[in-house]
């Protein structure tokens, strides 16, 4: 059952080195605070998981914290690469990065395995591509019934799955509006869950597109205003082009990705702080 | 950005990226189910929708059902791409319900790299363990290239992007052309055009080899085969594109402002 805490004592008793993790939102609820209190607490040699990484992967990869990414579409959307990711593949800087690449359906159906608790998903796809010859876990199986040949994927059963949502009752219940991507299949795969949520209210009401996701899915649920900055909450504020944007320049120079990274993430003790930080800077958008 | 490479020396009144936008638009008819991609397909069926096909119902894998963006999305999962659709479903069911179950007539996609039968790379260039260039992934593309009943896809025609041999296939297009496609089994018919800023290219009927059907105003077969990394097809007598109507344009240009005055930055967009 949930239990309301802060992020830092959420991620200190439930992400471990080693783990397998799964930061999830379709470029919507991203959950950043979580993903910057992991590279607070020097997480290592993590799998990182997830279908779009995208800045806060590109963080946590240039910050050391992953050893191997599993993922579909790596890039930072509508501004061009992720170049902390490409560097890590290109060069093996910081450390070498192992990859296991697949398809949105493939990465989807692997979460749905995950969470149906089945070892496997089957679909049409990949047939033709170069993706089964360098990804080991794309197989192809035969229906039993029809004689079709499909392709397999093995399931996703992350250690711990984090999503950001915009609200949690009092008794944990967490509430997602609006586009809600995958975050439920990568909840309801993992062996732990952490929401982080904007607000905690006492009674949830409905929303278009309204998902709710009962308090014993989650281990943990903590508060974290603007904890998907520079992605969107919908509701509650829109997507920070500035931030995406000034953040080309940031991720393509090591020295200058470590250094804003020392100065706004280690350098502060929480989320709250981090953006007061990087707003002073002028990289938020009014 | 100004009209250059194959177009006319005369200040053109519009740009070969608006000419292949508008092109790439009037293939989508009205009523289609559209898989679209962000950038370049996301704005081309967008102005589609705001002057022929107003009843295509466009889908984005983020979830969204017969989106009606009023403004350009930046990324896939953007707020304006749910705030008025019809619907909006979870990942696995757009893949699954929609895409993979054959509900999807038209997939619209951009590429990084494509070859003379329309498959397509958006991996790596060089060799997949040490690429020269990292590039973002497969996304939804293999499968909406394997599902769609049609694919366009829309690529800036340059030589480093048309090329002899691709370093990876991430999406299937016509595979080694012939039947070849259908020996995978794929239900979509593959790609019927590829739009670029120099002209439109639709598979021979036997060979499935891309061929320069038409060209735009201004631009020259020379300069398309000047672009192509391959011996390019030509068209016994390749035909001529009209030139964008002032609505196209004017509703094109608006589409833009809007988004630019919205965003208060770029409207770049990438391929998802």
């Amino acid at each position: 059952m949930a239990e309301v805490t802060d992020l830092r004592e959420a991620v200190a008793g439930l992400v471990h080195d080693g783990d397998a993790v799964a930061l999830e939102g379709f470029t919507h609820l991203i959950p950043t605070a979580a993903a910057h209190e992991i590279i607070r607490q020097g997480r290592k040699d993590l799998t990182l998981i997830r279908m779009t990484p995208d800045l806060i992967y590109d963080q946590m990869i240039g910050m050391g914290c992953a050893r191997k990414l599993v993922f579909s579409w790596g890039g930072n959307p509508g501004v061009g690469s992720l170049h902390r990711f490409r560097d890590a593949i290109e060069n093996d800087w910081p450390v070498p990065l192992e990859i296991e690449e697949h398809s949105h359906a493939g990465m989807a159906n692997r979460y749905v395995a995950g969470a149906s608790n089945l070892p496997f998903a089957v679909l049409r796809g990949y047939v033709g591509t170069d993706l089964p010859k360098v990804t080991s876990t794309i197989a192809p199986v035969t229906c039993p019934f029809t004689g079709e040949e499909l392709m397999a994927v093995p399931a996703l059963n992350p250690d711990v799955s984090i999503i950001h949502a915009q609200q949690a009752d009092s008794r944990g219940n967490v509430a997602i509006w609006g586009i809600s991507g995958i975050q439920k299949e990568a909840a309801l795969s993992a062996r732990r869950a952490i929401a982080t949520v904007e607000e905690v209210v006492e009674e949830l009401t409905p929303h278009p597109f309204q998902i709710v996701l009962p308090a014993v899915v989650f281990d943990a649920v903590a508060v974290e205003p603007k904890g998907a900055h520079p992605s969107y909450a919908d509701g509650y504020y829109d997507r920070d082009n500035v931030f995406y944007e000034a953040w080309d320049p940031i991720g393509r120079d090591r020295e200058a990705f470590r250094s804003w990274m020392e100065q706004h993430v280690l350098g502060t003790e929480n989320f709250g702080e981090y953006f007061r930080s990087v707003r002073g800077e002028g990289m938020v958008a009014k | 950005m100004t009209a250059n490479r194959g177009m006319g020396e005369a200040a053109a009144p519009y740009t070969a990226d608006e000419m292949m936008t508008v092109a790439a638009s009037r293939e989508l008819r009205d009523g289609a189910v559209c898989f679209v991609g962000i950038g370049l397909p996301s704005e081309a069926a967008n102005l589609a929708r705001a002057t022929h096909a107003p009843g295509c119902v466009l889908i984005y894998e983020s979830g969204t059902v017969g989106a009606k963006p009023d403004v350009l999305p930046l990324s896939i999962g953007d707020g304006v791409l749910a705030a008025h659709a019809d619907s909006v479903v979870s990942v696995p069911e757009i893949f699954n319900y929609w895409l993979q179950a054959g509900r999807v007539d038209v997939g619209f996609l951009g590429a990084a790299q494509v070859d003379r039968f329309g498959n397509i790379n958006t991996t790596v260039v060089g060799d997949y363990q040490h690429p020269k260039v990292r590039l973002p992934g497969a996304g939804g593309a293999p499968e909406i290239a394997a599902s769609a009943r049609e694919v366009i896809i829309m690529l800036r025609h340059k030589r480093r992007a048309f090329v002899e041999r691709l370093s990876f296939v991430t999406s299937v297009g016509h595979g080694a052309g012939g039947g070849s496609r259908d020996d995978l089994g794929y239900p979509g018919a593959g790609p019927t055009v590829l739009i670029t800023d120099l002209g439109v290219l639709r598979p021979d009927p036997e060979t499935r080899e891309l061929t320069l059907v038409a060209l735009h105003p201004g631009a020259t077969v020379e300069g398309a085969r000047e672009a192509t990394g391959w011996n390019l097809k030509v068209a016994d007598d390749p035909g001529t594109t009209e030139p964008p109507t002032e609505r196209e344009l004017e509703l094109l240009r608006d589409l833009k402002a809007r988004t630019e005055a919205a965003r208060g930055g770029s409207t770049r967009g990438t391929e998802t």
